[in-house]
């Protein structure tokens, strides 16, 4: 067993998990017959190939998918690694085949240590037993014996905070300490990788932030190697050192983490100059909404740029039509900024009302993008109707708006030296210094 | 549970269909399976005023029905046992038997959110299952030691006290029997739900054919009674009771060949719990 890739003495490094040509077929539609009848049916249909009655069943059946198309990875220890991918991708598929859950169809997945996985946190707890019960059943479904438990079960209580309800049942307690009890389980197992679905999404900030540090701590030492799958940038950026991006079963980026956040938002985002707003750009409050008979937006359309890429400090001036059943008066249009990962950084507040006509009409907005920074911008537009009592009424609402960018400046204003991860995506205006005369 | 094994190595690979027992697996998951024991009691007996007293209530109140029916209507034999130590024993034993198989025959089922979430052999649970109902029989044991010094202080009945150490033996094949069928239906049960339904009907029909209400020797000879005799469960019953109760008609040849089933049924059972277990996941 060679479980060494490199022997140079010191950068040797070791192998953890080596997966080889991995798939994982699954049927569309129905996944199996449910009942007897229905096997017996489908059974019948497949014996009477002209059997006219059934060539739904039987079209359905030959549909097949690749959730995981060909992957092969290594990761070795003392690794962070982030999974990344849109919801289909094949990350939890191949997150449950790690955690032998379920089998692969093809390929092998060499494993060179224990493996706790918290595809989510607390499984097999029992509402009516105590934390302190549910310490040892959970502990041992993640393949702990008594007397380990017994040995850290100080630590473990330590650890989630919950010394007061820990003789408590659990279901009294919140969903927060509900997580933080079984994060705390999970982390104090002594399994050589650990295997997270964005368990660390829930609890509060402190809590997570322990999550990570401690993560951290382990994977530095060398002692534990974490696999990652999260929609949250900022975490995968604090925890991981490499990331893959999975995309349709296969691997489509390997490598820094930086590239690969920008990988998979390039692959998710797209920037068109004039676009038609329907139900998809609209929550589902405001698809029950009153108001969208009232009034709605229609398009928008970019006026000053055939693109949305925009110099540092530009503006961004473009059309929106809307479709208004009678006159408003008083209305604001406001601008939600999101980065690219995500998080919401800025909005610009509307320096004007307008009344809006009733009818088929268009307007015309001009947004100065001082401050941005070089990136991508995704804007949501929230129109409102300011009414007599100074009261905001929301009218309508898309997001995403429409999505733009801000091109690097390499001249001018010190642009060039602006490093996104440490200072962010805006930038104040610059500080003045002074020196003081000696006192 | 490790200290940084470096010869830990397993390989994951595609779905075989080769018979795996994995036992050893379970045995490093032995607290577990304590664990998930424990569990079961504490969650059945949680808000209910009487507790773990239901163990005891429940067998006597069907030993109770069993006298009024069998033993005063139909009018049954019990080769001379009183019928009240003839009937709770029987139901007793046959309740390690009947608990087993059903609660196991739900296994996927009543855990599919757990195994689709965690791994861990997933045939702890059924062992645990089982456990419960031996567990569940030796607290009826202790009406059953009362019941027995009452009727041999009285004459009434001369259990074979020699033959005694073999009593723990025959429950277990009772309750191995029992977690047997139960995980078989339950490998089968995760594609096709309908054999769940009919379950409890099965377990009662099989009661009647397995000398639970009866003693086999009150059958007339005939196909009947080869039928009674070639049940596994039958045997045992009888030759539970012969042991506890001195009456009987045991047979040596029909009880290995249930002996014999019962051993190739566990096997079978897990092979196949084991084969479903890996694609489990991917059913439900």
């Amino acid at each position: 067993m060679s479980t060494v890739d490199n022997k140079n003495g010191n950068t040797e490094r070791k192998v953890m998990i080596r997966v080889s040509g991995l798939k994982k077929k699954y049927r569309l539609g129905k996944i199996g017959a449910r009942t007897l009848q229905g096997a017996i049916k489908e059974w019948r249909s497949r014996d009477k190939n002209s059997d006219a009655k059934a060539p739904s069943a039987k079209t359905n059946r030959n549909k097949e998918f690749y959730a995981l198309d060909g992957i092969d990875l290594t990761v070795y220890k003392g690794e962070t690694l982030g999974i990344l991918g849109k919801n289909g991708a094949g990350k939890s598929t191949l997150l449950k085949i790690l955690c032998r859950i379920t089998a692969p169809t093809e390929g092998t997945v060499d494993l060179y240590g224990h493996i706790t996985s918290m595809l989510e946190v607390g499984t097999g707890f029992h509402g009516e037993m105590t934390g302190r019960e549910n310490i040892y059943l959970n502990g041992a479904i993640l393949g702990m014996t008594k007397a380990e438990i017994d040995e850290k079960m100080d630590d473990i209580i330590a650890f989630s905070g919950l010394e007061e309800f820990i003789d408590t049942p659990v279901k009294r307690y919140s969903s927060g300490m509900f997580v933080k009890l079984g994060f705390s389980v999970a982390y104090h197992l002594d399994s050589e990788i650990v295997i997270m679905d964005e368990v660390l999404a829930v609890g509060d900030v402190e809590f997570q932030k322990k999550c990570i540090n401690c993560l951290l701590d382990a994977a530095n030492n060398d002692i534990r190697t974490v696999l990652y799958v999260s929609h949250n940038m900022n975490t995968i950026r604090q925890l991981c050192k490499r990331c893959i991006v999975l995309d349709k079963g296969k691997i489509i980026f390997e490598g820094d983490v930086d590239q690969a956040i920008a990988v998979y938002l390039g692959s998710e985002a797209v920037m068109p100059s004039e676009m038609k707003y329907g139900p998809e750009h609209r929550s589902k409050d405001y698809q029950r909404m009153r108001a969208r008979d009232v009034f709605s937006l229609d398009s928008f359309r970019l006026l000053n740029r055939k693109e949305p890429v925009f110099p540092t400090s530009g503006e961004a001036e473009f059309e929106l039509a809307y479709t208004a059943a009678k006159e408003i008066k008083n209305v604001g249009f406001r601008i939600q900024l999101q980065y690219q990962d995500g998080s919401r950084i800025a909005s610009s507040l509307p320096g004007n009302l307008v009344d809006i006509l009733p009818g088929e009409n268009k307007i015309k907005l001009t947004l100065p993008l001082t401050h941005l920074t070089y990136g991508r911008y995704t804007a949501d537009i929230v129109v409102y109707q300011l009414d007599a009592g100074g009261i905001e009424r929301r009218i309508d609402a898309v997001s995403p708006g429409f999505t733009f960018q801000i091109e690097s400046a390499h001249d001018k204003d010190d642009y060039s030296k602006w490093n996104q991860q440490k200072m962010g995506a805006i930038r104040l205006l610059d500080s003045k210094v002074e020196s003081l005369p000696e006192s | 549970m490790i200290e940084q094994d470096n010869s830990y190595h397993i390989t994951l690979v595609p779905n075989d269909k080769s018979a795996r027992l994995n036992l050893g697996e379970v045995w490093q998951y032995r607290d577990l399976v304590v664990l998930l024991t424990k569990r079961t009691f504490t969650v059945t007996y949680q808000q209910t005023v009487l507790g773990p007293l239901w163990i005891i209530i429940n067998p006597v109140l069907s030993s109770l029905i069993y006298m009024f029916v069998f033993g005063h209507i139909a009018d049954i034999g019990t080769a001379g046992i009183p019928q009240i130590l003839f009937y709770f024993v029987s139901s007793a034993v046959w309740e390690i038997f009947a608990f087993s198989l059903t609660r196991n025959s739900q296994t996927f089922v009543a855990n599919a959110y757990l195994f689709s979430k965690v791994y861990f052999p997933r045939i702890c649970v059924p062992i645990s299952n089982m456990i419960v109902s031996i567990l569940k029989f030796l607290i009826q044991l202790l009406i059953v030691a009362v019941l027995l010094v009452t009727f041999v202080v009285r004459g009434d009945v001369s259990p074979m006290w020699a033959l005694y150490p073999l009593l723990p033996l025959l429950f277990l094949q009772m309750a191995v029997f029992g977690m047997s069928v139960g995980v078989l239906i339950s490998s089968v049960t995760t594609k096709y739900r309908d054999l769940l339904a009919v379950v409890n009907v099965l377990v009662n029909l099989w009661m009647y054919g397995s000398a639970v209400v009866y003693p086999i020797s009150s059958i007339p000879d005939g196909v009947m009674k080869t039928l009674v005799k070639i049940n596994p469960v039958s045997e045992m019953m009888e030759l539970i009771r012969m042991i506890m109760l001195g009456q009987g008609e045991f047979d040596l040849v029909y009880y290995l060949a249930g002996l014999g089933i019962t051993i190739l049924m566990f096997f079978f059972s897990i092979i196949i719990f084991n084969r479903v277990e890996r694609t489990f996941a991917d059913t439900v």
